[in-house]
């Protein structure tokens, strides 16, 4: 398990090598990259700045992973989560889950983007023409979380 | 007892704070909150009932009737926009 908040950007295939390095019994590996889009609300973005809790914000990724753990079979977990300024088209998060089968790997990829969501303690300012403004919590990322109540115990088919 | 309290995000900036020590009587959550709506103005107004924000004791997110252990590490923030 690997978890990362950094300033600096992430290589995905990198990342990815270095979970199945060494190792045969990985049948799978699914990843998720979040990037920093021009528009947001009907206006252009500038840049946004990420701010996050220190100290905080790794055991609350650590409590996501170990959730996943509990739901599905994973062999490993990298998230990555980027924080400072960002220009649009910069990755800002990555999830990598490893597991024997891809339907696990898919599920705990999607969940553990839904639960980061929603669950760890990031928030984004943006740059736009009419000056900065906080990111408002969306309810459709709720929803998304929601989804994943009650726990979901069984891995789809391989 | 005392209590470290940490702002995060907009309410950070509101507040004009980012980090402070308090006194507290109280028991719960609610109770801190009430205590700092007490002071008005931004304080008043971001803290209403109503309004979307969230409390962590220790750094985990608790709800508001949760108790609050003496030198505890609260923080009080936006709901999260990460991802």
């Amino acid at each position: 398990m690997k978890i990362r908040v950094q300033t600096q950007a992430f290589d995905l295939g990198a990342e990815v090598g270095a979970m199945s390095k060494g190792r045969t019994d990985i049948g799978a590996i699914a990843s998720f990259v979040g990037l920093a889009r021009d528009l947001n609300e009907g206006s252009g973005v500038q840049a946004m700045t990420l701010e996050h809790y220190p100290g905080m914000t790794e055991k609350a990724l650590a409590a996501l992973i170990e959730e996943a753990n509990s739901r599905w079979t994973l062999l490993d977990v990298t998230v990555i989560h980027r924080v400072g300024r960002l220009l649009p088209g910069d990755p800002i998060v990555l999830v990598a889950v490893a597991s024997r089968h891809r339907g696990e790997a898919f599920a705990a990829c999607e969940f553990i983007m839904d639960y980061l969501k929603t669950r760890a303690p990031f928030w984004k300012k943006e740059e736009t023409a009419e000056g900065e403004r906080w990111v408002d919590a969306r309810a459709s990322d709720d929803a998304a979380a929601a989804r994943w109540t009650p726990p979901r115990f069984e891995a789809g088919p391989d | 007892m005392k209590l470290r309290v940490l702002y995060f995000a907009r309410l950070r900036e509101r507040f004009g704070v980012a980090e402070e020590t308090l006194d507290f009587a109280g028991a719960t959550a609610a109770e801190l909150i009430a205590q700092l709506q007490a002071r008005g103005g931004m304080w008043a107004e971001e803290l209403a009932a109503g309004r979307a924000f969230r409390v962590a004791v220790n750094q985990d997110i608790v709800a508001l009737d949760a108790a609050l252990p003496d030198q505890a590490e609260v923080a009080i923030f936006p709901p999260v926009t990460g991802g």
